[in-house]
């Protein structure tokens, strides 16, 4: 069985205001198996991590956040301060202590 | 797995970057990102030596990270320019007022002298008061053209030889966009011009171009850069949102598609049994404008005639609507003479005839109202302080004028419903005439007339511009 997951949720470019306009987080996520019976794997990807956020932290305005079951076009996504594209995306299994960062572009100009 | 920074400098990358699918670490990054932009910049020869220039700063993530790097490259390449910070406020509390602080920060930091306009001292009305009359649906036509306006103002009183604005990659592929949806041709022709700008008017140049919004963000993230990044709190634009998102989901796809729209629109050409509305000179307030009167000129005497759609929508319509306007004050100035006789004959029949006193009585008020509209009108630059025109008239004058008036003809309390029904029915109609659509190839003079900001974003510079 997986240890719990700590890491460091961030927001900011805006997408801040959809999460009470905290910045910072510091979340313990569960076992996956425990939290998604039904998934296939056992280590917590940015995927399950998206689903976990729709699920806990976001409240409304789903669809300026995400679009499917990832995040909406235009809101950048960092992994440990570099850039989730490097990363695999969605695919990338998360360790212990990262710090996942969402950084909207749509926001102001 | 890490990856390594594509020009083998031993780091490991941060980004991938959409343009070319590089991967780079910070440091070379930042050398791409700033190397870009000096190439865009010499390339399309935007400024001269000695040349000032004011930055048309919002406090956002643009025009924040366009001053940082135009501070840069100034002393990295000796471009020998004169910075400036160039600040519109449209008087959007909880928006602007925030963001003002922001730029403010900019000043200190960039060490660039700051101007700030507001529409209150240029036009007479904040934003605020504007929605107030008119609603949220229209607003960002308003701010968009006067913004525009604005900004022309400002970069003559700082004496200025160019505007720089903060639009990036995204902005003009989602213009170039809109403009095809639309049908806009004249715009389509012009949305892709990195330095617009004719005779007599202060050119607007873009060095951001060919940078991409994802770009600007990450390089403002790692620059620590502070910017603010509220949405402005009227509606955003729906068209502009819309196209802003099917963009997105194709640079999801494939990012290049940013940069082949933007070439898409540089290389189309208009056929030429095209005709395209003439760049003139507004006859109010002289700046450009494709019409006898600019968008700004006429929007602005909506709101001081009480006739805030006007300007909204069609040309046509507009000029309809300022046509039965004006014959109607004509009408009643011409008659004014003709029918104070005429009054004065009937004064000894009124007693008699309670009906022919009702008609006559309507129309001797409505001429009153027109006649305060009317001296307004004569110093137009009231500037919308002089709010007597707007929306009838004072209530409380109207009702001594009418109890006058009932009093000297002996009329009786009902009429004064009635009257009051009519100038119901005169302001629906107003309303009735208000219409979504924007007029495709008119008004040349208003290159972005949403808001830039995401409001839908024209709205960056829109001052975001």
């Amino acid at each position: 069985m997986a240890e719990p997951l700590n890491l460091s949720i961030h927001f900011g470019g805006g997408a801040e205001l959809l999460f009470d306009k905290i910045k910072k987080r510091e979340v313990e996520l569960p076992a996956l198996k425990k939290y998604m019976p039904d998934c296939q794997h056992e280590k917590w990807t940015i995927r399950e991590l998206l689903q976990w956020i729709k699920d806990n932290l976001l409240k409304e305005r789903l669809e300026l956040f995400m679009q499917g079951d990832s995040v909406r076009p235009g809101i950048l996504v960092l992994i440990n301060d570099a850039d989730w594209e490097l990363y695999g995306e969605l695919d990338y299994e998360i360790q212990n202590n990262d710090t996942i960062l969402f950084i909207s572009t749509l926001h102001g100009g | 797995m890490p990856v390594p920074c594509r020009r083998d400098c031993g780091k490991n990358a941060v980004l991938k970057r959409p343009k070319t699918g590089d991967a780079l670490c910070k440091e070379c990054f930042f050398w791409a990102f700033e190397t870009e932009i000096h190439y865009t910049i010499t390339k399309a020869e935007l400024f001269n030596k000695g040349d000032s220039v004011a930055i048309g700063a919002s406090g956002g993530k643009d025009s924040t990270v366009l001053a940082y790097v135009l501070k840069t490259l100034n002393q990295r390449y000796n471009y020998g320019l004169n910075l400036l910070l160039l600040s519109i406020d449209e008087g959007i509390t909880g928006y602007r007022d925030d963001s003002l602080e922001t730029v403010k920060q900019n000043r200190d930091d960039y060490e660039m002298p700051l101007k700030i306009l507001s529409y209150k001292d240029l036009y007479g009305w904040t934003m605020d008061e504007i929605v107030a009359q008119i609603g949220r649906k229209n607003n960002c036509t308003f701010c968009g053209v006067f913004r525009r306006q604005a900004l022309d103002r400002g970069a003559a009183m700082l004496d200025v030889k160019c505007i720089a604005t903060g639009h990036n990659a995204d902005d003009i592929a989602e213009t170039v966009l809109m403009n095809v949806l639309r049908g806009d041709i004249a715009r389509l022709k012009r949305c892709t011009a990195i330095s617009t700008g004719s005779e007599g008017t202060i050119p607007r140049v873009k060095p951001l171009k060919y940078t991409y919004e994802k770009e600007i963000v990450m390089y403002a993230h790692y620059k620590k850069l502070v910017y603010f990044s509220t949405e402005c709190v009227f509606a955003p634009n729906a068209y502009r949102g819309h196209a802003r998102a099917l963009l997105k989901d194709m640079e999801k796809i494939r990012p290049s598609c940013i940069m082949d729209i933007i070439y898409s629109g540089e290389t189309m050409s208009v056929k030429e049994q095209v005709s395209l509305p003439t760049q003139r000179i507004c006859s109010r307030c002289k700046f450009v404008s494709s019409q006898e009167v600019c968008k700004a000129c006429v929007l602005l005497e909506g709101l001081n005639k009480g006739l805030p759609k006007l300007g909204i929508g069609k040309s046509s319509k507009a000029k309809r609507m300022l046509e039965e306007y004006n014959s109607k004050q004509t009408q009643n100035e011409s008659n004014k003479l003709e029918e104070a006789v005429k009054d004065l004959k009937d004064v000894s029949n009124v007693a008699t005839d309670k009906s022919k006193g009702l008609c006559r009585n309507k129309k001797n008020t409505n001429k009153e109202n027109d006649n305060v509209d009317n001296k307004c009108n004569k110093n137009n630059c009231c500037g919308g302080t002089c709010k007597s025109n707007a929306k009838n008239i004072d209530p409380a004058v109207s009702n001594k004028k009418l109890n006058m008036l009932l009093e000297q003809y002996g009329l009786d309390e009902q009429n004064t419903e009635d009257l009051s029904n009519t100038e119901k029915a005169n302001g629906s109609h107003i309303e009735g005439e208000n219409s979504d659509n924007e007029e495709p190839t008119v008004n040349g003079d208003d290159e972005d007339d949403t808001c830039s900001s995401s409001c839908g974003r024209l709205g960056s510079l829109q001052i975001g511009f």
